[in-house]
């Protein structure tokens, strides 16, 4: 297990990644300017000496808990949510299991999925440009209380798997008081390969 | 899905003589016992894997494979001093974003249990003097299991006169090497000035790539990690007016809607309307995706052809129209002048999977001007398709690659290399290949974009996590599964070889290249500049 673990303890460091603010020409003046785009890596964030609460990948396919509720501890860009200004959102995964999870406003999807080890990629880091931080709001009355996706948004998820009505790109949609209770699914890409698909 | 059987009963491999050829030793003897958790592995031991090609399938099968297999080592193996392929080679300068996959990738190599052995090629010479060169049949020695991820190197040709002959037809693989850096074309030197227009053939995201880099502000570009040589000849460009010509139609092209919107937001950049009457008349009943493309079609771009003042450069979509053969200059034949293309119809015009059909072919005039096109332009793109090919030991070791795909030939799904095999009993035996496997370009053919690599890869990496941990553990993997030594056995065998292992660029020497050409782009206002010849990347290592 050493090995996912290490994998997981370094992800935060994604994050870093330029955030979406403008097409592409202005985006990538940021990112040139941007000391995250120019500097050696940064030391590990202060929070890697405490207790991870990430659970490996690894460990995370094989956890049996159909259902689990956690708050995040301060990592990346998300930080643990005040108490009593705690808003919830439940992803469901790829195997079907819940996971309910108490967040701060301001936080993205991506971000959330990520610092609690959910299987989402976000291999762009937030820009908007790759899609793989697609989710699939389960309700659309909460659908309908986000803002529109813009067209940057719905180009890509024009590309996305499994695209559906309520689809949306996890990087853009940030919890507000209004989406206290969001629920959005993660798509399940493909079908996992069966040992019987070779017999 | 094709059938698998009889993998213990089948005859020796050719794959097997080799191996026994080179190495006497028989392999460990095999236990019988297997676990069935995704973690453990047939006698405790962990998975060597091997991974050829550091591009994002390589990766990101490395990923996958190290968060679903308990302990296993990595080596990946690439041809170039540098890693991440097309990420690195491919990737337009102003997508920045789109290489943020790196980071993943750095943490990827960052754990003990990867070694990056960069600038040895496997199999196939390699493409620069100060690569060290590793023969396939020695990887398999050492490992359990391989992955191929060399992506695809090689273009698709069109077949035409004058595409190999003429100066002015470039191969749209090699232009977006030469303006990114990649060593091989960094020699290039398209000329950029004989005329304001130019053609490129084919309507992929990468014609759409190298239309923009003709169309962009150069001043753009200048501050991206383009190579050096490439703002100097595109600041001298007189390349004004781009024809992007396929041979379908709008509803059947292969570029996406996010490079179009890209395009047709250029400032001072004018896109020339479509022809209306292939788009379908009743946009409401498309499904969402070619729906949203259409619109974007039809409405163009907010500078118009005909604005006053008129503007610096524009660009059109050309449809239905299938190239023929380019054509000299009357006065300098070994220049390309025009390009002639053929007008084609469609089976179905607004059927996606709709086929080009000769136009008019029933008068059988070919030359008429009612079914003949004729571009002038100096300048003309061939950008119709990557292409993947076998390493040189696949034939001898009886790995299968379907030319006609130009993929290795794999289950689709799992990237389980196909083994075909004649049993004793004459009865064509398929099944997989012990221990080989495929992702990316080369296992699904050249188109996709990251996310859809990374999809794949993870199926790959699932399929290799899956055989370990199954039933018929070792009996699926090289050296029965054994004890094997990696990238150590390798190497020594190499030395042996007459190998010149102290080529090789570890992870650590990336950094150091890395770390340099950050520095060189900081002293001119980039984020990066790249070297361009391997000799420099490898004199930063001393
Ligand atoms: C011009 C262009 C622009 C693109 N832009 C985008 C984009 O903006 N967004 C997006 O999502 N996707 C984009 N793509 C698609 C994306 O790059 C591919 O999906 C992806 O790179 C394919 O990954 P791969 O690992 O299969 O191949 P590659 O990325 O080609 O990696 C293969 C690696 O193997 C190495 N190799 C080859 N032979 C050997 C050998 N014998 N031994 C060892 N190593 C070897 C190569 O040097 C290379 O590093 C673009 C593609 C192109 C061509
Ligand atoms: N920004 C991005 O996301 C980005 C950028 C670059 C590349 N990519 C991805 O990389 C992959 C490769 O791109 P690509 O542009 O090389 O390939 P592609 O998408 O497969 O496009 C190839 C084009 O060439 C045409 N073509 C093929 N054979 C031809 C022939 N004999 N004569 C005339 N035309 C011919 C095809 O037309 P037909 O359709 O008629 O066959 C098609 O228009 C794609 O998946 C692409 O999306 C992504
Ligand atoms: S992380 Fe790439 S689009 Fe959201």
């Amino acid at each position: 297990m050493s090995t996912p673990k290490l994998l997981a303890q370094t992800l935060p460091s994604l994050r870093l990644a330029t955030r979406r603010t403008a097409p592409s020409i202005a985006r990538h003046v940021v990112r040139c300017y941007t000391a995250a785009s120019a500097a050696p890596r940064p030391a590990p964030p202060a929070w890697s000496s405490q207790p991870p609460i990430r659970r490996s990948l690894w460990s995370a396919a094989f956890q049996s808990r159909p259902f689990s509720v956690s708050t995040a501890v301060s990592h990346g860009h998300i930080q643990p949510p005040k108490p009593g200004e705690e808003l919830y959102v439940t992803f469901i995964d790829k195997e079907g299991v819940e996971h309910k999870l108490a967040v701060s406003k301001g936080d993205n999807l991506l971000d959330i999925a990520q610092a609690h080890d959910l299987e989402m990629e976000g291999a762009c880091g937030g820009s908007c440009a790759c899609s793989t931080c697609h989710v699939i709001v389960m309700d659309q009355e909460y659908y309908d209380r986000m803002p529109e996706p813009d067209d940057d948004e719905n180009d890509m998820l024009d590309l996305a798997f499994g695209l559906q009505e309520t689809s949306r790109l996890g990087c853009q949609v940030v919890m507000t008081p209004e989406l206290n209770g969001l629920r959005v699914k993660l798509p399940a890409m493909t079908r996992n390969l069966q040992s019987s698909d070779f017999k | 899905m094709f059938p698998v059987r009889c993998l213990r009963a089948r005859p020796r491999a050719c794959w097997q003589r080799v191996l026994n050829g080179l190495n006497a030793s028989p392999g460990p003897s095999v236990s019988r016992s297997v676990s069935t958790a995704h973690s453990s592995s047939p006698g405790g031991r962990p998975l060597r894997l091997a991974v050829i090609g550091s591009g994002p399938a390589g990766f990101y099968t490395a990923y996958r494979a190290m968060s679903k297999i308990q302990d296993v080592k990595v080596d990946m193996y690439e041809a170039l001093p540098v890693p991440f392929g097309l990420v690195r080679f491919g990737v337009a300068p102003d997508h920045p974003e789109v290489k943020n996959c790196q980071e993943k990738f750095e943490e990827v190599a960052s754990s003990p249990n990867f070694t990056f052995i960069g600038n040895v090629s496997i199999g196939t010479k390699s493409d620069h003097p100060d690569g060290a060169t590793v023969p396939l049949a020695s990887i398999l020695r050492h490992y359990n299991a391989v992955v191929f991820s060399y992506g695809a190197a090689k273009d698709r040709h069109l077949g035409i006169p004058g595409e190999s002959t003429l100066k002015g037809v470039y191969s749209a693989r090699e232009f977006v090497g030469w303006y990114n850096g990649l060593p091989e074309h960094a020699d290039l030197a398209p000329d950029l000035t004989q005329g304001d227009e130019a053609v490129i053939i084919g309507q992929g995201n990468v014609a759409l790539d190298v239309a923009r880099m003709l169309l962009e502000d150069v001043n753009v570009l200048r501050k991206s990690d383009i190579a050096e040589h490439a703002i100097e000849t595109l600041s001298k460009s007189k390349v004004k007016r781009v024809h992007i010509v396929g041979r379908r139609g709008p509803m059947q092209a292969a570029f996406t809607i996010k490079e179009v919107r890209e395009l047709m937001r250029l400032p001072s950049v004018a896109f020339h309307p479509i022809d209306t009457s292939l788009v379908p008349p009743d946009l409401k009943s498309l499904p969402r995706a070619p729906r949203r493309l259409m619109e974007i079609l039809l409405q163009g771009s907010p500078t118009r052809p005909d604005d006053s003042p008129p503007p610096t450069k524009s660009w059109s979509l050309d449809f239905l129209l299938k190239p023929t053969q380019f054509l000299p200059s009357a006065t300098s034949p070994t220049r390309l002048a025009a390009t002639e293309f053929a007008r084609t119809t469609l089976s179905s015009p607004f059927d996606p999977n709709a086929y080009a059909l000769p136009s008019d072919s029933s008068t059988g005039d070919s030359s008429s001007s009612n079914t003949t096109v004729v571009l002038p332009a100096p300048l003309a793109f061939r950008s119709i398709g990557y292409r993947s090919e076998p390493l040189p030991e696949f034939a001898a070791l009886g790995v299968p690659f379907d030319d006609r795909w130009g993929v290795i030939s794999n289950d689709g799904r799992g990237g389980r290399v196909r083994h075909e095999e004649r049993g004793a009993d004459a009865a064509m035996r398929v099944g997989a290949f012990p221990g080989l496997y495929c992702a990316g370009w080369v296992k699904r053919g050249p188109t996709g974009v990251i996310a859809s690599t990374m999809e794949d890869a993870f199926a790959t990496a699932d399929a290799i996590a899956e055989d370990w941990a199954g039933g018929a553990g070792h009996a699926r993997f090289l050296n029965g599964g054994g004890a094997v030594a990696g990238w150590e056995g390798v190497r020594r065998e190499s030395v042996g070889g007459g190998v010149d292992t102290a080529r090789v660029v570890d992870w650590e020497g990336w950094r150091r290249i890395d770390a340099a050409e950050r520095e060189r782009g900081r002293a001119v206002g980039k984020e990066r500049e790249k070297f361009t010849r391997t000799a420099d990347m490898l004199a930063v290592l001393g």
